[in-house]
C-alpha cells in the first residue's frame, strides 16, 4: 500500500483515490479527537446545570438570601449557608496567610540559594508533598497535629496574641486543638506545595540577562529577588496563590478531619465550625428531600466561588506565559 | 555612614535567606513527618490478614481490607480504562488543531479549572445525574466519579508532551504525503509516548487517594464484592470511616490503610518521574 509506488504505476486514478481515502481519514480524525475534547466542555456544563436543577427547591425558597442566612436547622427545614461559607472563607485566609511566604520561602531558595545538584532532588520532594492524598492530611491534623496544637499551640498563642485589644477574642475559648485555626494550619500545608511549585516555575522565566544586571550592579540576593524577580513575575505569583486559594476552598477531607463540623458562628478561631465542603461531607449521606436540595445550593455556591477563583488564577498566569514571550 | 548601608543591606539580605532556607527545613520536615507517622501508626496494622480479610464489624477484634484493596482496585481499573482514549483523544486534537480554534482554547481553560476543581462537587454531580437516576450507589459510579478528575490530567500531559515533539518531525511525515491521522497516531504520539505514560501514571496516582468524590457515588461496603453494579468498599471511604471511628482496631486499620495508599501514590509518582526522565534523556 505505498502511495507514491502506485502512484507511478498508475498515475491519476489511484492517486486521486488515495488522497481521497485520506480526505475521509483525515476529517473523521478530527471530528473525532473534537469530539473527545468537547467532553470535557459538557462535563462542566453537565456539572453546573444538575447542580442547579437539584439545588432549584432550596434556590427558589430562600433566594438570595440563602447566602447570608445564618439558621441550619435541619428538623424545621430552616437553612443558611452563611456559618459554611464562613468557615470555608475564613480557613482558606488563614492557609494563605501562612502558606504564601512560606511558598514564597522555599521557591527563593530553589531558584536562587539552592546548591544546584540538591535543585531537583528538593523540587521533588516538595512535589511529592503536593502528592500526598487530602486524607493523610486529615489524619495526620485529627490524630497527630490537633493533640499538639492543643497542648502547645493553643495555650501559647492564647497567651501572647489573645491578650492584645481587638485581636484577643479571636484566640478565646477552649482548647482541644480541633476547630477554625486548626484547619487552616493543615490547609497551609496543603496549598504550600502546589504555590510553590508555581512560583518556582514563574521564578525560572526571569531571563538571565536582568538577574545578572542587578546582581553586577552590587545587590544582594535579596534584593534582586525583591526588586527584579517579583515584580517581572507578580501576574505568575498572583496567579499561583489563587489557584492555591482555589485548592483550599474546595479542599474536603483534609479539613473535615479537624475543623470540628459544628453549625455554630464563633467569634474564636479556636472553636469548632464547618466548611462548605465539609458539610457536604458530614451530611449528604443522610439527608433527604429539602435538605438535600440545600446540600446541593451549597455545592453550587462552592463551584460557583472556586471556578471564579481559578478562572482569575489561570487568566494571571496566561499573562505571565505571554509576557515571557515578549519581555525577553 | 555609607558602611551603614552597606551593613543593613547585608543583615537584610541574610535574614531574607534565612528565613526562605527554614521555610525549604519545614517543608522537608513536614513531608518526614508525615512519612514517619505513618510507616510507624501503619507497619503495626500491616499484616497478612490486612490483605486476606475484609472489614471487620464495628468493635470486634482482627480483620483487614481485602474488599476494600479489591474496590479500590477495581475502580481505578475502570477509571484508568475509560479515562485513558478520551483524555488522549482530547490531548490529540489540542495540539494538533488547537493552535488555530476558539473551541480548543476554552477546553484548554475549562481542563485547567477542572483540574483543580473541588472533588466533592464532582460527587455531587455524579450522585445527581448517576446514583439518584438509577436508586442505588455503585462502583460504576465511582468510576465516572473519579473520570472526571483523571481525564484532565491526562489530557493536560498530553498535550503538553505531544507539544515537546519537535515541528520537524511532523514535517518530514507530512512531507512524504502522510496524512494527518497518520502523523498524529504514528508518529508524534508515538515520539511522546513515555510523556504521555508519565500522565496516565500521574493520573492513576491523583485518583488512587481522592475520598470525597467517592463518598456518596460508590459509597461503601462491609463485605468482599466484585459487583460493580453495587456499592464498593474502596480504600479511601474505609480509612475516613475508620480514623473517624471510636474503635481501636477500626483506628488502627486505618492507619494500615492510610500508609498503602500513600506508598501506592508516592511509588506511582516517583516511577511517572524516573520513566519520563529516562525517556526524555534517552
Amino acid at each position: 500500500m505505498d502511495p507514491i509506488a502506485q502512484a507511478s504505476h498508475a498515475p491519476d486514478h489511484n492517486m486521486l483515490s488515495v488522497v481521497k481515502r485520506q480526505r475521509i481519514q483525515d476529517f473523521f480524525f478530527h471530528k473525532i479527537t473534537l469530539s473527545f475534547s468537547l467532553l470535557v466542555l459538557f462535563a462542566l456544563m453537565g456539572i453546573i446545570i444538575s447542580l442547579l436543577i437539584n439545588a432549584w427547591p432550596a434556590l427558589a425558597k430562600f433566594g438570595f438570601q440563602f447566602i447570608w442566612r445564618v439558621e441550619w436547622d435541619i428538623v424545621n427545614n430552616e437553612f443558611g449557608a452563611a456559618i459554611a461559607i464562613f468557615g470555608t472563607l475564613v480557613s482558606a485566609l488563614i492557609a494563605l496567610l501562612i502558606a504564601v511566604p512560606l511558598s514564597f520561602g522555599i521557591a527563593l531558595f530553589l531558584t536562587e540559594t539552592c546548591p544546584t545538584s540538591l535543585r531537583r532532588p528538593l523540587g521533588t520532594a516538595i512535589e511529592l508533598l503536593a502528592a500526598v492524598p487530602s486524607i493523610i492530611y486529615g489524619m495526620f491534623g485529627l490524630f497527630i497535629f490537633a493533640p499538639l496544637f492543643a497542648e502547645y499551640g493553643q495555650p501559647a498563642l492564647q497567651s501572647t496574641l489573645g491578650q492584645m485589644p481587638i485581636i484577643g477574642s479571636l484566640f478565646g475559648g477552649a482548647m482541644n486543638g480541633v476547630g477554625i485555626l486548626a484547619a487552616g494550619i493543615v490547609l497551609a500545608f496543603m496549598i504550600v506545595p502546589f504555590i510553590a511549585a508555581v512560583m518556582r516555575d514563574v521564578f525560572e522565566i526571569v531571563p538571565p540577562i536582568l538577574r545578572e544586571s542587578a546582581y553586577g550592579l552590587g545587590c544582594t540576593t535579596w534584593e534582586v529577588v525583591r526588586s527584579i524577580v517579583l515584580p517581572y513575575t507578580q501576574k505568575g505569583v498572583i496567579g499561583g496563590v489563587m489557584l492555591g486559594l482555589g485548592r483550599a476552598l474546595g479542599e474536603t477531607m483534609a479539613v473535615t478531619f479537624v475543623i470540628g463540623n459544628s453549625q455554630r458562628l464563633s467569634a474564636s478561631l479556636f472553636s469548632p465550625g464547618t466548611t462548605i465542603a465539609s458539610t457536604l461531607a458530614n451530611e449528604f449521606g443522610e439527608a433527604a428531600d429539602f435538605h438535600l436540595s440545600t446540600l446541593f445550593a451549597l455545592g453550587f455556591l462552592l463551584f460557583v466561588i472556586t471556578f471564579i477563583v481559578l478562572s482569575a488564577a489561570k487568566i494571571m498566569l496566561i499573562r505571565a506565559e505571554k509576557a515571557k514571550g515578549t519581555k525577553t | 555612614m555609607d558602611l551603614k548601608i552597606y551593613k543593613r543591606r547585608q543583615l537584610t539580605n541574610r535574614i531574607g535567606l534565612t528565613l526562605s532556607m527554614s521555610a525549604m527545613g519545614l517543608g522537608l520536615f513536614v513531608l518526614l513527618w508525615i512519612l514517619f507517622v505513618l510507616l510507624s501508626n501503619g507497619l503495626a496494622a500491616l499484616d497478612w490478614a490486612m490483605f486476606t480479610q475484609s472489614t471487620p464489624a464495628p468493635g470486634s477484634e482482627g480483620g483487614g481490607l481485602a474488599n476494600a484493596i479489591v474496590g479500590s482496585l477495581m475502580m481505578v481499573l475502570v477509571t484508568a480504562f475509560v479515562s485513558t482514549p478520551i483524555g488522549i483523544f482530547a490531548g490529540v486534537y489540542l495540539a494538533e488543531y488547537g493552535d488555530q480554534s476558539k473551541t480548543a482554547e476554552l477546553t484548554r481553560f475549562v481542563t485547567d479549572i477542572m483540574l483543580s476543581a473541588p472533588s466533592i462537587v464532582l460527587g455531587l454531580f455524579v450522585y445527581a445525574v448517576l446514583v439518584a437516576q438509577v436508586q442505588h450507589f455503585s462502583g460504576w459510579a465511582g468510576s465516572l466519579a473519579l473520570s472526571l478528575i483523571a481525564v484532565p490530567v491526562v489530557v493536560r500531559t498530553t498535550e503538553n508532551m505531544l507539544r515537546l515533539v519537535p515541528g520537524s518531525l511532523r514535517e518530514a511525515a507530512f512531507a512524504l504525503g502522510a496524512p494527518r491521522w497518520k502523523v498524529s497516531t504514528f508518529i508524534t504520539l508515538r515520539a511522546a509516548k513515555s510523556g504521555v505514560m508519565t500522565g496516565l501514571l500521574l493520573a492513576l496516582a491523583r485518583i488512587s487517594g481522592e475520598t470525597a468524590p467517592l463518598l456518596f457515588t460508590a459509597l461503601n461496603n462491609q463485605f468482599f464484592s466484585t459487583n460493580m453494579n453495587a456499592p464498593m468498599a474502596n480504600l479511601p471511604v474505609v480509612i475516613f470511616q475508620f480514623a473517624m471511628s471510636p474503635y481501636d482496631n477500626w483506628v488502627r486499620l486505618a492507619w494500615g490503610g492510610a500508609l498503602l495508599i500513600t506508598l501506592t501514590v508516592l511509588i506511582l509518582n516517583i516511577l511517572a518521574r524516573v520513566f519520563f526522565r529516562e525517556k526524555a534523556q534517552g
